[in-house]
C-alpha cells in the first residue's frame, strides 16, 4: 500500500465524518457531513474543492488534518498513514488557512504573536531578532505593513485578518496547506496578489494545496484539478479546464451557470439553472443519488441506487446514472 | 403602474454628507472614513466596492452607529428622510436600528450568540420588533428559515450556531435582518460565505424582498460579479474616500479613476486563466501615514506632481458619473467640479 502512495503527497481514502446530532430529548441522528470521500494530491499540485454550502468541504479539510477525528477512512501523508499517534510529526507539514478569520484568531493576541506562535511551537528561530525578521517577512509577503505588528485582531478589517491567518499558516513552511476560502474576504487586487503568492510558493517550494472556495473563477485559475462535492460526497472530478469546458454532472452544470459574471450587461442576460426543490438535509438523506430530489434528469434508478464515480476518459470522473 | 425597470420612486432615503469617522489608537488617530458623500434612493441598490481596509464596513457601521468603543463620527451628516441621525439619542438609535435599518454582517460568528439556538435568536428578534406571541414568533421564524433556504427548519431551529456550516450561519443572519422588514438593508459581504447557487438564490431573494417592501439596499462586496448583478449605483472607495461613483455601466465600462481601472484588471477571467493575475502594484494604504494628495498616488502609474500634493476634487464626467482623479483635470475631459468635497 505505502509503495503505491509514494508519489502522491496526500491521499485520502473513503474519508467519513458523521456527527451525532440531538434531534429530540432522547433522540440522536447521525449527520453525515462527509460520507466516503477519496482523492490524491501530488507534491506541487492544487486540488480545488467546490460545492454547495454545507456539503462538507470544511469538514473534509478539518478531518484530513485530524482537527476532527475521522469516523471512517484513511489519510496518507507522503506514503504513511496518518494516525492520532503520529499526527504530531505532521502538524508542521500540514497547515490550514481557516474560512472564518474572526473566530480562528485569538482576539487577545497581537498580530506579531499570532504569526510568531507557530514559530515558537516549532522552534524555528535562534534569537529574538530572527523571530522578528521572520514575522516581518511573512507580513510583507501577505501585504501587511510592519506597523501592524503590535495591533490586535479586532482593529483589522476582514481582509486584513484573512491575511494574518495566511501568514500564520505559512510560518512553518508546510508542504501541504488546506486553504478554506482563503481569498473570499479579500478585494480582487489583494486576492490576485495572494493567489500569485500561493502559486509562487508552489513553484518555489512545491507546496501542495487543497483549495476550497466558492468563487469558481478563482478555483479554475489556481487549480490543476477540481472536485465537486454534493452532500458529503464527490460527484465529479476532472482537470480544471476539462471540468469548465465539459461539465457532466447536472449539479456541476447548475453550479457553473450560477457564477456571477463581472460584467453588468452579461450579468443581466445571464441564464442561471435554478435548482428545483429543496436542499435535502444531511440529517435525512434521500435514497440513492443525493442530488436526485433536485435533478431534472432523475429516474427511478437514481432513487434506488447511489451512482459511483466512474471514469469517462482522461481521469474525468462522474457519479451520475444519466450523464 | 410604475415602470418595472424604474425601481422605487427614486426619492432620497439616506444621504451621507462629508462623513468623517475615526478611531483612537495607541499609534494615533486612524481616519477610516474621510469625507464620504453619497445618496441612497428609495427602493434602489447601492454597491460599495474598494480595497480591503478602505472604510466600507466602517461607513456601514457609522450609519448604524455601532462603531467599536474607540471609534467616533467626527464630522458630517447622515440624513435619514431628511433628519440628521448623528444627533439621535441612543434610545432613538435603537428604535431606528430595530425598525428602519438592518445589517447583515461580514462575520456571522461574532454576531450570532453561541449559547442560544438559532431558532431562539430569530424569535427573540421578532418578539422585540413586533407584538407577536411566542407561538407566532416561532411560526414566523420557521417561515423565514424556509425563505432563506434552510432545509428542515424545525430541526435546525434547535441547533446552535457552531453546528452549522458557514453558509448556513450567513443565511441565519439574513433571516434575522429581514424579520423586521426594514426600509434599508445594509449587507456587508452577505454572500461571501455562500456557494454560487445559494448566492444566486439569496441575491434573488434580496431583490424580491426589495420589490415587495420597496426596500433600499446597500451592498458591500469584493465580488464584482455580485455588484454587476445587483447594483444600480456603485461607489468605489480607497483609503477612506470615494474615488469614483456612478451607475454599474459607468464603473464597469468607462472607469475614470486609476484605482477602479486597476481593480477591474485584477479580476480572474476566462481569458487570463493560464496567466499570472495582475494585482495593483505597491502595498495597501497605511491610514496612519496617508499621502498628502491623492490616497492612491503612491501606487498609480500615472501619478503627476499635483497628485502627490493635493487631494483631487470630485469631478462630474460627461456621461454623468463622478470621479476624483487629477488625470481628468489634465485631460480636460470633465464637465464640472463638484463643490465642497475637499
Ligand atoms: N461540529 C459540528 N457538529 C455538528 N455538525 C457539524 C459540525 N461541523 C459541521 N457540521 C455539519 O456538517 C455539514 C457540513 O458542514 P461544513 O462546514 O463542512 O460545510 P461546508 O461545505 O464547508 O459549507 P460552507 O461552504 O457553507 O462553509 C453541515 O450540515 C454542518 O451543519
Ligand atoms: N476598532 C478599530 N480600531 C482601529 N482601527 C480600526 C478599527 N476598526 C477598523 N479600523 C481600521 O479602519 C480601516 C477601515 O476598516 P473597514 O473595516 O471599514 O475596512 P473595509 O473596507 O470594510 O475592509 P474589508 O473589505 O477588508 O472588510 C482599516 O484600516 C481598519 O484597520
Ligand atoms: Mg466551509
Ligand atoms: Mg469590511
Amino acid at each position: 500500500m505505502s509503495n503505491e502512495n509514494a508519489k502522491c503527497l496526500v491521499e485520502v481514502q473513503d474519508l467519513q465524518e458523521h456527527f451525532p446530532i440531538k434531534t429530540g430529548f432522547f433522540k440522536k441522528t447521525m449527520l453525515k457531513a462527509v460520507d466516503g470521500v477519496s482523492f490524491k494530491i501530488n507534491p506541487g499540485e492544487t486540488l480545488g474543492l467546490v460545492g454547495e454550502s454545507g456539503c462538507g468541504k470544511t469538514t473534509v479539510g478539518r478531518t484530513l488534518l485530524r482537527l476532527y477525528k475521522p469516523t471512517g477512512g484513511k489519510v496518507f501523508f507522503d506514503g504513511t498513514e496518518v494516525t492520532d499517534r503520529n499526527m504530531q510529526t505532521y502538524r508542521k507539514e500540514m497547515q490550514m488557512v481557516f474560512q472564518d478569520p474572526y473566530s480562528s484568531l485569538d482576539p487577545r493576541m497581537t498580530v506579531e504573536d499570532i504569526i510568531g506562535e507557530p514559530l515558537d511551537v516549532h522552534k524555528l528561530y535562534s534569537g529574538k531578532g530572527e523571530r522578528r525578521d521572520k514575522i516581518l517577512e511573512l507580513m510583507s509577503l501577505v501585504g501587511l505593513n510592519a506597523e501592524h505588528a503590535t495591533r490586535y485582531v479586532h482593529e483589522f478589517s476582514g481582509g486584513q485578518r484573512q491575511r494574518i491567518g495566511i501568514a500564520r499558516a505559512l510560518a512553518v513552511n508546510p508542504r501541504f496547506i488546506v486553504c478554506d476560502e482563503p481569498v473570499s474576504a479579500l478585494d480582487v487586487s489583494i486576492q490576485a496578489q495572494v493567489i500569485n503568492m500561493f502559486e509562487e510558493l508552489q513553484e518555489k517550494l512545491g507546496v501542495a494545496y487543497l483549495f476550497i472556495a466558492h468563487d469558481l473563477l478563482v478555483v479554475h485559475h489556481i487549480s490543476d484539478r477540481i472536485a465537486v462535492m454534493y452532500l458529503g460526497r464527490i460527484v465529479e472530478t476532472a482537470d480544471a479546464d476539462e471540468l469548465n469546458e465539459n461539465p457532466m454532472h447536472p449539479y456541476t452544470l447548475s453550479l457553473l451557470s450560477a457564477v456571477p459574471i463581472p460584467d453588468p450587461v452579461t450579468a443581466r442576460a445571464q441564464k442561471r439553472i435554478i435548482l428545483e426543490g429543496d436542499v435535502p438535509s444531511p440529517l435525512n438523506m434521500p435514497s440513492g443519488c443525493a442530488f436526485r430530489t433536485r435533478c431534472r434528469y432523475a429516474t427511478e434508478q437514481c432513487a434506488r441506487e447511489c451512482p459511483k464515480l466512474t471514469d469517462r476518459g482522461n481521469g474525468h470522473m462522474v457519479a451520475c446514472w444519466n450523464h | 403602474m410604475a415602470d418595472k425597470n424604474n425601481k422605487g420612486n427614486g426619492s432620497p432615503l439616506l444621504q451621507l454628507i462629508d462623513l468623517h469617522t475615526s478611531f483612537t489608537t495607541d499609534n494615533g488617530e486612524v481616519q477610516a472614513v474621510n469625507g464620504v458623500n453619497f445618496t441612497l434612493n428609495e427602493g434602489t441598490t447601492l454597491g460599495i466596492v474598494g480595497e480591503s481596509g478602505s472604510g466600507k464596513s466602517v461607513t456601514a457601521y457609522s450609519i448604524m452607529q455601532i462603531l467599536e468603543k474607540n471609534g467616533h463620527i467626527t464630522s458630517g451628516q447622515i440624513l435619514y428622510r431628511g433628519q440628521d441621525i448623528t444627533h439621535y439619542t441612543e434610545k432613538q438609535m435603537q428604535d431606528f436600528r430595530g425598525k428602519n435599518v438592518s445589517i447583515i454582517f461580514q462575520d456571522p460568528m461574532t454576531s450570532l450568540n453561541p449559547v442560544y439556538t438559532i431558532g431562539n435568536q430569530i424569535s427573540e428578534a421578532i418578539l422585540i420588533h413586533s407584538d407577536k406571541t411566542k407561538e407566532e414568533a416561532k411560526a414566523a421564524t420557521i417561515k423565514m428559515l424556509e425563505l432563506v433556504g434552510i432545509n428542515d427548519p424545525e430541526k435546525r431551529f434547535k441547533q446552535y450556531p457552531h453546528e452549522l456550516s458557514g453558509g448556513m450561519r450567513q443565511r441565519i443572519m439574513i433571516a434575522m435582518a429581514l424579520v423586521s422588514e426594514p426600509d434599508i438593508l445594509i449587507a456587508d459581504e452577505p454572500t461571501t460565505a455562500l456557494d454560487v447557487t445559494i448566492q444566486a438564490q439569496i441575491l434573488e431573494l434580496m431583490q424580491e424582498l426589495q420589490k415587495k417592501l420597496n426596500m433600499a439596499i446597500i451592498i458591500v462586496t469584493h465580488d464584482l460579479g455580485v455588484i454587476a448583478q445587483m447594483a444600480d449605483e456603485i461607489v468605489v472607495m480607497y483609503g477612506g474616500r470615494i474615488c469614483e461613483r456612478g451607475t454599474a455601466d459607468h464603473i464597469f465600462y468607462s472607469p475614470c479613476h486609476e484605482y477602479t481601472k486597476g481593480l477591474l484588471r485584477s479580476i480572474p477571467s476566462v481569458e487570463n486563466m493560464k496567466k499570472k493575475l495582475v494585482p495593483i502594484a505597491g502595498s495597501p494604504i497605511n491610514l496612519l501615514n496617508m499621502p498628502k494628495g491623492c490616497a492612491f498616488c503612491t501606487r498609480c502609474d500615472n501619478a503627476m506632481k499635483i497628485c502627490l500634493e493635493e487631494v483631487p476634487p470630485e469631478l462630474k464626467m460627461p456621461d454623468g458619473h463622478f470621479a476624483s482623479c487629477w488625470m481628468n483635470v489634465k485631460n480636460g475631459n470633465y464637465v464640472s467640479e463638484v463643490p465642497g468635497n475637499e
